[in-house]
């Protein structure tokens, strides 16, 4: 099991945490039930207290295991330094405006490996790709600051993309009521910032 | 009685016989709710603000100086003005009813409260005159980016954060004052054994002896477990409010030199590292103080509901020590987005020791129900209705940044509504704050001295609808959190409006319950008691239910 983009993986996270949620509240309601009645309720299942610390050691320490194994970005991200990406973007962010942005709307083939990086000239901003129907790709923070030599920190990402979709890019990081206009705009909204294009209809190469 | 009879004598509530212990306890408790009620109605301004069209407020909420002005105080009128103080004002009660011993000085709990009053006030002015909006976050050079605010209303808004944390550390002191006083059954303990038990270390030790077969290192411990708790989070209640007052002393610094003329050069600190000093603070309010107290606070409604011990007490114990390392190492989870963060130290402090506190609330939480499971049948009172609450809420929100704390999928939720949702406003509304009206419940008939609530229908309908519209708040934003709607940003085209829409209902439930709420105590301590509340106590006995010669001692020290 894999997840080929931030969409099937919400969707996944969506069903299983609102199945948790119906559980846990049932549980309690459960619970709370028996606890006034007087005659003594049976058992469902006996979980011994070892059992109960094992189950929430193995849910703790289980979920950042499935989700190394099934989510691509995550060995991706760590090992990005060694990886060489099939184009680059680099870009500053400052004054609440995009500095550097390529002029032409991104065009990227399916399944290639995206580096993006960004650097900023004063405050903390957020760099985030959004899909059509507004949901989010992937995000990450712009942080300001230099080196000794005063070059720029990085804020370095790579992704790889399996869907065909036009992307906006925005801030996703509050940088002062100045990153809006005075009726509320967002100006740091890039519209149609990018194009995946050469996927099959469910995703993957064609 | 008269609806009018009420609203001005309440039943039988006579401020009079209250003696000062009560009264301190009484006054930060009722402004804790006025502080409540104001974050609820800001809160709803924004829900309405991003449903578009569908907002009816004028257009003045919608400016981006207003709308980030109100989520600026927000969680500052909510975190300082109501929960701080709420929490505050029952433990500074309850160390000297569950230790036999009276409060150090009631004349500090009182600076306590007006202090935590007057900074949240100064804070909330700073907002709403001068629009001084970097948001709670603080992340640094935006407090000090004096091209977007006023740095007067900067300053008085530090002030006011300054003020809040000065009685924070009056808190502390009474607290640690209190329990470390050599009166009553403390008499002849010495301050090594009170520090062992409030570390929890005899737990730990009597854990240890039971494995080796050896008789308990303790059997009755100098301090009881609640209190054990509060000793345990006050320790990050203490490193939280250094963090903070240190944050803002240099927020202040370059906004003076801004004032006079002779900028500072903000790149002289470093942002990422500000983040990681300023979170790792912060984050002792979520992961250290709110669970270990939370779970303290658990453990005492479910032995004062049972009228029976703790199951598991020593284990209680040790998880409690083991949440206190576990609190000071966890905050990169915050810093799962920033690139320039260490890997190394996301996936050790931002995963793995996060994820210990699955284990810490978890065991919080068995405990918990398996102490009421064992004095069953019980009778379903409001404290047990909002203790049973306040574990639904946390059995959501615990789980829910275990789930988020993890570089795969914080790269889809960091900074979305699901955050601030499913997990924040579920923990505190939910989780914490029915874990409080539990221990108000609990302790109302104590501190009012056997007051007649005016309505249980009322206690009813606040419960109800603060759960269903808690639960359905946190869960809407949540859903909108996971189709892309981020929490730091102002959406005016209605992009995501159904879900705030739903969002806005759930919330307009909390803030009738509020409202609710509120007639109950009014109408059971009437207008009349509310005032004598805030006038001094002729009786200044600084305890409750204790023996005089242990008062009179005190008072001899």
């Amino acid at each position: 099991m894999t997840f080929s983009n931030s969409a099937e993986l919400l969707s996944f996270h969506w069903v299983a945490y609102s199945i948790y949620s119906a559980l846990i509240i049932s549980v309690i309601a459960w619970f709370g039930y028996n606890l006034t009645r007087k005659e003594k309720a049976k058992s469902i299942v006996r979980i011994p207290f070892y059992s109960y610390i094992a189950f929430l050691v193995a849910g703790g320490v289980g979920h950042h295991i499935f989700t190394y194994n099934t989510i691509p970005w995550v060995s991706q991200d760590i090992t990005r330094h060694n990886i060489t990406p099939d184009a680059l973007y680099t870009f500053e962010m400052e004054n609440q405006k995009w500095i550097g942005l390529p002029k032409n709307r991104i065009i990227v083939e399916c399944g290639q490996t995206i580096g993006f990086d960004v650097h900023s000239r004063d405050l903390v901003y957020g760099f985030g790709l959004f899909r059509q129907d507004g949901s989010l790709v992937m995000q990450m923070q712009v942080n300001p600051g230099t080196d000794v030599n005063g070059i720029l920190d990085s804020n370095d990402i790579l992704w790889t993309f399996n869907h065909n979709g036009v992307f906006d890019l925005r801030s996703t990081e509050y940088s002062g009521p100045r990153a809006y206009g005075e009726h509320g705009e967002d100006l740091l909204l890039v519209k149609e910032f990018m194009e995946v294009v050469g996927c099959k209809k469910d995703g993957g190469k064609k | 009685m008269s609806f009018k009879e009420n609203l001005i004598n309440g039943t039988n509530f006579d401020h009079k016989s209250l003696n000062a212990l009560q009264k301190v306890t009484l006054r930060a408790v009722v402004v804790s709710f006025l502080f409540y009620g104001l974050v609820a109605i800001e809160g709803m301004i924004m829900r309405l603000v991003v449903t578009g069209d569908a907002n009816p407020l004028p257009d003045m909420f919608s400016h981006p100086d207003h709308y980030f002005s109100i989520m600026t105080v927000h969680p500052i009128v909510g975190i300082f003005g109501s929960t701080y103080q709420l929490v505050f004002a029952a433990f500074m009660f309850l160390v000297p009813f569950l230790t036999k011993k009276p409060l150090y000085s009631v004349k500090l709990a009182n600076w306590v409260w007006g202090l935590i009053t007057g900074g949240t006030i100064l804070a909330w002015l700073a907002a709403f005159f001068w629009q001084y909006a970097p948001l709670y976050t603080l992340y640094w050079p935006l407090p000090a980016d004096t091209a977007q605010f006023s740095a007067i209303g900067g300053i008085v808004f530090i002030i006011g954060v300054a003020l809040i944390m000065l009685g924070t550390f009056g808190f502390i002191y009474n607290i640690y004052a209190t329990i470390f006083q050599k009166v009553g059954v403390h008499a002849n303990k010495t301050t090594k054994e009170l520090l062992i038990s409030g570390f929890a270390i005899d737990g730990m030790l009597n854990l240890w002896h039971k494995l080796r077969g050896k008789q308990p290192y303790s059997k009755e411990p100098a301090l009881a477990l609640p209190v054990v708790a509060i000793f345990r989070g006050t320790v990050d209640t203490f490193l939280d409010a250094i963090v903070i007052l240190s944050a803002g002393v240099l927020v202040l610094v370059y906004l003076l030199f801004d004032l006079g003329g002779s900028p500072l050069d903000v790149a002289s600190i470093d942002a990422l590292l500000y983040k990681n000093y300023f979170w790792w603070g912060l984050d002792l309010v979520a992961d250290g103080l709110v669970l270990i107290y939370v779970a303290g606070s658990w453990y005492l409604l479910a032995t004062l509901i049972t009228g029976q011990k703790l199951f598991m007490e020593n284990v209680a114990r040790a998880a409690l020590m083991l949440e206190l390392l576990v609190s000071w190492m966890v905050w990169s989870h915050h810093l799962l987005a920033d690139q320039g963060q260490p890997e190394m130290m996301k996936l050790i402090s931002g995963e793995m020791v996060t994820a210990f506190e699955l284990l810490t609330q978890g065991l919080a939480l068995f405990i918990t129900l398996v102490t009421l499971w064992k004095a069953r049948p019980l009778k379903m009172t409001m404290e047990l209705k909002y203790l049973l609450g306040g574990l639904v809420g946390f059995g959501l929100a615990v789980p829910a940044a275990i789930i988020q704390a993890d570089m795969g999928m914080n790269r889809v939720l960091h900074n979305t509504q699901w955050i601030i949702g499913a997990h924040v406003h579920i923990a505190l509304i939910v989780g914490l704050y029915m874990t409080l009206y539990s221990a108000v419940y609990v302790l109302w008939p104590i501190v009012t001295n056997n007051t007649k609530l005016y309505s249980s229908k009322l206690s009813n309908t606040h419960f109800w609808l603060h759960l269903i519209g808690g639960i359905g708040m946190g869960a809407f934003m949540g859903m909108a959190g996971l189709d892309g709607m981020l929490r730091r940003h102002l959406y005016v085209d209605g992009e995501f409006n159904t879900f705030m829409i739903l969002a806005a209902i759930s919330g307009s439930m909390i803030l009738l319950a509020w409202v609710l709420f509120l007639a109950n105590i009014i109408l059971s301590v009437g207008i009349k008691g509310l005032i004598g509340i805030f006038l001094p106590s002729e009786d200044k006995t600084a305890s409750y239910g204790i023996e005089p010669e242990v008062v009179a001692e005190n008072h001899k020290v």
